[in-house]
């Protein structure tokens, strides 16, 4: 029953209605960021074809990064990762231009 | 009296005299080959003082470090335009510029080292112009070439450090690939819209590489340009000018081996401006460019086994075959007859304030496909629209429309579809150029 921020940066808020910072009450079900991640694809995004924007092989798709309270999930284990009370979760689509 | 005043007057001539060639002798010892890279000149002390009083600098030492860099700056647009003349400024001993675009009016509202009267000239030798006479001290080599497999080790052998200010994927790869190789640090930003990310990469032959954060490139549908994706100037201005501070805090020796943490930062302009800092991975031993076990090496780059194309893909717009299409001045002959046909115009609807034909309807590529294949549904949005139609479809340059004809084909059955080869800018072009490009 985690209350986590959410965020989509880099353009990615496209897929969430141009809203950039949700703040989310997580059902009991919602225990990690693997379980945050299809949450969020199943409920936070409305039009099914943003999935596909979002996510790729059931996985986050490539170009984005993905932060858990700033820092590189890769460093937190991932979808593994419990989320807790407070914790902020950002996804930034790659920005490519110069 | 009148005696005493002409001694005066002598004296004050002599002194003059003698103060010229003083001063003639000052400039010529900083301007003379003699002061090489070890030592400042006097004008060199007095351009750089307050930079060199930043206690955090180093002083002469750090001036001195800054005079012997070598710094390869890849690409003279919204990034590198900022960045330059700060680098020149600080007094980097040697900058090279790689670009082969020239100067375009639609540049200029964020590539502000070029200018109107610039328009055509390639960057990097408007860009050299600007950096010797903001300070003459740099020398400055350009390579007016695009960067490629083929080219980029002879590029960037010589220097110490590479910005990367390029703006596709496929660059990036290429710049971080040849810099790893070359065991070079990498300053990387990039930006789009309001935002920018700024990292650095390689560090010191130990930090993570751009494969490192991406090993596996984004789908090329994800991939936007700043002329298809608009940008903000002084967004992007911004994330130029950080690469500045990242560049000169390298050469300075303010980053160690000890002390350097892998990091994204990320600039938000819009609705508050803020900049997070976002702790990254490491080097990643997987990694096949800068892991245990590498197979992107200097061969395998220059011989094309590395095939950069095919890893970063590219979208296929040529989905029409020829009868599907019709040429802007045919388009010209049916406008003249719009009761019948539907001229559909699929940009975002933002672009569409901005410039469109008349008796056009606006419903753009992503509403579309929303509209689940249903005639029906686009009967909302277009009422005469049927299956039998004749419809024409529009967008920007000629490739969403495409793939919007193949849509309304192939999913609403909708028979006669036709794409405007060229879209809009070519119609402007050809036909009526005195409605406003953007
Ligand atoms: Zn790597």
């Amino acid at each position: 029953m985690a209350n986590v921020t959410v965020e989509f940066l880099g353009g990615l808020d496209v897929v969430v209605q141009k809203q950039r910072v949700h703040k989310l009450h997580l059902p009991a079900e919602v225990v990690s960021v693997g379980d945050l991640i299809e949450y969020i694809a199943s409920t936070l995004i409305k039009n099914p074809r943003d999935v596909a924007v979002f996510l790729e092989d059931g996985g986050v798709r490539p170009g984005i990064i993905t932060l858990i309270n700033d820092t590189d999930w890769e460093l937190e284990g991932q979808t593994e990762y419990v989320l807790e009370d407070n914790d902020v979760v950002s996804f930034t689509s790659t920005l490519h231009g110069g | 009296m009148s005696g005493n005043s002409s001694d005066a007057q002598a004296e004050l001539i002599r002194l003059r005299r003698e103060n010229e060639l003083l001063r003639e002798k000052l400039r010529q010892s900083g301007t003379q080959e003699g002061v090489g890279a070890d030592r400042l000149s006097l004008p060199e002390y007095e351009r750089y003082g307050r930079q060199m009083i930043v206690e955090s600098t180093g002083g002469v030492q750090g001036q001195l470090l800054l005079k012997s860099a070598k710094v390869l700056v890849v690409g003279a647009g919204g990034l590198g335009s900022p960045c330059l003349p700060y680098l020149a400024g600080a007094g980097v001993g040697t900058i090279g510029i790689v670009d082969n675009d020239t100067v375009e009016v639609s540049n200029l509202h964020r590539q502000v080292i070029h200018d109107s009267g610039k328009v055509g000239m390639l960057k990097c030798e408007s860009a050299r112009e600007v950096l010797g006479k903001l300070n003459p001290n740099v020398k400055v080599v350009t390579y007016p070439v695009r960067l490629d497999y083929s080219n980029a080790f002879r590029i960037f052998e010589g220097y110490d450090i590479v910005l990367d200010c390029t703006d596709t994927p496929l660059t990036r790869y290429l710049v971080s690939d040849v810099a790893v190789n070359l065991g070079m640090t990498v300053v990387s930003a990039s930006g789009l819209g309001t935002e920018g990310q700024l990292s650095v990469l390689n560090f010191q032959d130990c930090g993570p590489c751009y494969r490192c954060f991406y090993p596996t490139p984004p789908p090329p549908t994800s991939v936007a340009s700043c002329s298809e994706g608009g940008v903000i100037g002084p967004c992007i201005g911004i994330v130029g000018v950080m690469m500045a501070v990242e560049t000169i805090k390298i050469i300075l020796g303010v980053y160690t081996k000890e002390n350097f943490k892998p990091f994204l930062m990320m600039y938000s302009g819009f609705p508050g401006q803020t900049i997070r800092t976002f702790k990254m991975r490491g080097r990643q031993p997987q990694c096949i460019a800068c892991g245990t076990e590498r197979t992107i090496t200097k061969e395998t780059i220059e011989s094309g086994i590395v095939n950069y194309n095919v890893f970063c893909g590219s979208r296929n717009y040529n989905v029409c075959q020829p009868e599907e299409r019709i040429s802007v001045s045919d388009l010209q002959d049916e406008l003249l007859d719009m009761d019948t046909t539907v001229l559909l115009d699929v940009r975002p609807s933002h672009h569409y304030k901005i410039s469109h034909l008349p008796h056009t309807v606006n419903v753009p590529m992503k509403e579309l496909r929303n509209l689940d294949r249903s005639v029906d549904a686009l009967q909302s949005r277009i009422p005469q629209i049927t299956e039998s139609s004749d419809v024409l479809v529009i967008c920007r340059h000629g490739n969403e429309s495409q793939l919007a004809t193949r849509l309304l084909k192939d999913e609403f059955n909708i028979k006669n579809v036709r794409d405007v080869t060229g879209g809009l800018f070519k119609y402007i072009d050809e036909i009526d150029p005195s409605m406003p490009k953007y």
